[in-house]
């Protein structure tokens, strides 16, 4: 028998993680799995739903759930089963990737694909089927999963694989929590033989010249990520930075035991050596406005297409593929309001014209991004897919007083220049989406079919969040 | 703080300044929870409140304020309607006529349950609602009747005294929680609880009233006197020697 019950004292404060939207709900954070079906049946018994939540790292609002239970993972880290032979490894939903590389890279492996911080969980990366720099060649990370378990909300256990309830592992990865709980995780890691990476950095000039770029690169390059400076305009708009990385083959690395200790990869925590990195927000604050950002960006892009353009260097893999934890609790910069991040998916043939109207449209409004992040990806097999034959581009606005109504306005703009592209949006970044266009780019087949699946697994639509009441309150 | 879209609870707002407050919540876009024992009030107030919108922002929960066990039930139900609750605003109160030589001990304590307890009761279960959510905005309507001790009315005063003490001490306790702890004294208002009264001032009326309500949740004041001019008043009132106020004779 537990102590878990409804009261007023399990209520938290849950804030998305760009800060722009904030609720209160019953948390729970269970230690197992028969912990987490009593929640089910006590927001069944109290008519509330349930939301799943990993680290909180989504944008938007697809793991809050206001005023209703949300059952959060975090406590459920364990890792399961490991076989350094094989790389295959079994966790809970609450291991973040930051345990896994962690546990996992002496014995010269490293999770296939890895967002761009540490932080977030698997439960969470198989919920929303992360994609990585290397998505164009590697897939998102359900393509790794090879097995999991699923607790649904009626209480049962199903196991899921290609081979075993296969409709059902396509749609539960990526289908954001909506059709059970990951109570564990088989993934397949990738073995590497060093704990470098050969990078090299190159700037490009448009758009025009990113996609080229990536063109030329993509077969023979393990990752590819471009950044772009949104404040240029006319001839420069599109300018930014690649990077590329490689493995490292056997036998090229004279010291993999030294490069694979985990030490060797962390990230510095001090800037130059001197200034704490858990301070660096404040640094930032003072220009989290366009004036600053235009000249931090700037900055960056004459840095980059100057010192050290075209040279190649190691880099070790956690420095490389974590960019977002170089500067702890960076999004603070955008206090009070917080952020919107809008991360379009735009087909091969499309994306230069509609990133560049994205960018155009942003100075006519007057919004402009304050990041702008580039990828190639390549199409999957997973129901509520957000990948597409082609790029996104993932741009941070600021939220303000002043600029909200507009920055709805410009995101609906965008989000009809991508739908009318065949383009596709992902649920670990909207905040944005109004139900209409999710409906658009899921598709009639695909909605059926995971309508049904949802039906059979979670027949009292217990499971739930703002997200999916925003964008599929009419049937999920 | 802009309080456009806001959730809103009004405690008593079934006439006077309370149904003014909730009118002007609704006119700024905000949902408003009435609350009142008055249901046909209440039902009446909220339908015209609707009517001018042209939408649904009003909605009804009859409660009596010293039914103390049912204040958690009723703000639970606001909560599961509405989404949440943002702002709530304590605006029940009587004011009984009592005579010069009247000790009526049964009558004082009615004064006590809706002034002091009544407040107590909705708004502790929000002040611990708000100090989660780190967000939210609590006001209460006191009086300057609260500010000195008068001969015509010593319950009334000492339990507008206690709600102005109540306030201050949830004030110093919540604004580290970013939640915002407003007392509203008004000085002479033309409400049906001052029906009948002589007022040696000129009144002011529940419309303006709810305004500097509105604004003062608009600035995040801490107090607020209205019609402004009675800080000056109370100022004036609140230095009084002793002596002085036992010869006044209201």
């Amino acid at each position: 028998m537990s102590h878990y019950c409804l009261t007023p004292d399990r209520l938290e404060r849950v804030d998305s993680w760009g800060m722009n939207r904030t609720s209160l709900a019953y948390v729970f954070r269970p230690t197992t799995a028969e912990l987490m079906a009593e929640v089910f049946k006590i927001a069944k018994n109290n008519g509330k739903s349930v939301g799943l939540r990993g680290a909180g790292y989504s944008y938007g609002d697809a793991s809050m759930n206001s005023e209703n239970i949300l059952l959060d993972l975090s406590r459920m880290n364990r890792i399961i089963d490991w076989n350094p032979e094989t790389g295959l490894i079994s966790v809970e939903p609450g291991v973040t990737i930051r345990q896994l590389w962690q546990y996992c890279i002496e014995d010269g492996w490293w999770p296939p694909v890895v967002s761009g911080t540490m932080f977030v969980t698997l439960g969470g990366a198989a919920g929303m089927n992360i994609h990585g720099k290397n998505n164009f060649k590697a897939g998102p990370i359900g393509n790794h999963i090879t097995e999991f378990e699923l607790l649904t909300p009626t209480g049962e256990t199903v196991v899921c694989s290609r081979s075993k309830n296969s409709e059902l592992f396509h749609a539960a990865i990526g289908g954001f929590g909506m059709l059970g709980v990951f109570t564990r995780i088989t993934l397949q890691l990738k073995k590497i033989y060093s704990g470098q990476l050969s990078v090299e950095a190159f700037a490009t000039k448009s758009f025009g010249e990113i996609i080229e770029r990536f063109n030329e690169r993509e077969a023979d390059a393990d990752y590819l990520v471009g950044w772009i400076d949104c404040f240029a305009t006319g001839s420069e708009l599109g300018r930014g930075l690649v990077h590329q990385a490689n493995y490292l083959p056997a036998g090229a690395d004279p010291n993999p035991a030294q490069t694979l200790r985990v030490k060797n990869q962390e990230l510095p925590d001090t800037l130059m050596g001197i200034f704490p990195k858990s301070s660096m927000w404040r640094l930032l604050q003072p220009f989290s406005n366009n004036l600053g950002m235009k000249a931090i960006n700037y900055a960056k892009y004459l840095q980059g297409s100057t010192i050290g353009n075209n040279e190649v260097v190691k880099q070790a893999h956690a420095q490389f593929a974590f960019l977002l934890d170089y500067v702890p609790n960076w999004k603070y910069a955008y206090k009070p309001g917080g952020l919107v991040q809008f991360q379009s998916f735009v087909p091969y043939d499309c994306a230069e014209k509609v990133f560049s109207e994205q960018i155009r449209l942003s100075h006519k409004l007057g919004i402009v991004p304050y990041l702008g992040v580039f990828k190639r990806h390549r199409p999957d097999a997973f129901l509520m897919t957000h990948a597409v034959d082609g790029f996104s581009f993932a741009l941070d606005y600021p939220v303000t007083q002043q600029n909200k109504d507009g920055l709805t306005t410009l995101t609906q703009i965008m989000t009809r220049l991508v739908l009318d592209s065949g383009g596709r949006h992902y649920f670990a970044k909207d905040s944005q989406l109004t139900a209409e266009a999710a409906s658009e780019y899921l598709g009639k087949e695909a909605l059926a079919k995971f309508t049904a699946l949802k039906s059979a697994t979670d027949p009292d639509h217990l499971l739930q969040t703002d997200l999916s009441k925003r964008l599929f309150n009419a049937f999920l | 703080m802009n309080i456009s879209g806001k959730k809103c609870l009004v405690v008593g707002a079934s006439s006077g300044i309370g149904a003014e407050v909730a009118r002007q919540l609704a006119g700024h876009g905000c949902q408003v929870a009435l609350v009142s024992r008055r249901e046909s009030e209440l039902v009446d107030l909220a339908a015209d409140i609707n009517r001018v919108a042209g939408r649904s922002l009003a909605s009804v929960y009859p409660a009596d304020v010293t039914d103390f066990a049912a204040a958690p039930k009723v703000i639970q139900q606001v909560i599961d309607d509405f989404g949440g609750i943002d702002i709530v605003v304590y605006s029940s109160g009587i004011m009984p006529k009592v005579g010069l030589e009247e000790y009526n001990t049964a009558l004082d304590i009615s004064i006590i349950e809706v002034n002091v307890l009544g407040a107590i009761a909705w708004l502790n279960p929000l002040a611990d609602r708000f100090t989660k959510a780190r967000a939210g905005v609590i006001v209460g309507i006191g009086s300057v009747a609260g500010d000195r001790g008068r001969r015509g009315t010593p319950v009334y005063n000492a339990s507008k005294a206690a709600l102005a003490t109540y306030l201050e001490a949830l004030r110093n306790r919540l604004s580290q929680h970013d939640v915002s702890v407003i007392t509203i004294k008004p000085g002479f208002i033309k409400t049906p609880m001052t029906a009948g009264l002589h007022f040696p001032l000129p009144a002011g009326t529940a419309h303006g009233t709810a305004a500097d309500i509105i604004k003062a949740i608009e600035s995040g004041a801490g107090v607020a006197y209205t019609p402004r001019y009675w800080r000056w008043v109370m100022l004036i009132v609140q230095h009084l020697p002793s002596a002085i106020m036992r010869k006044l004779k209201f």
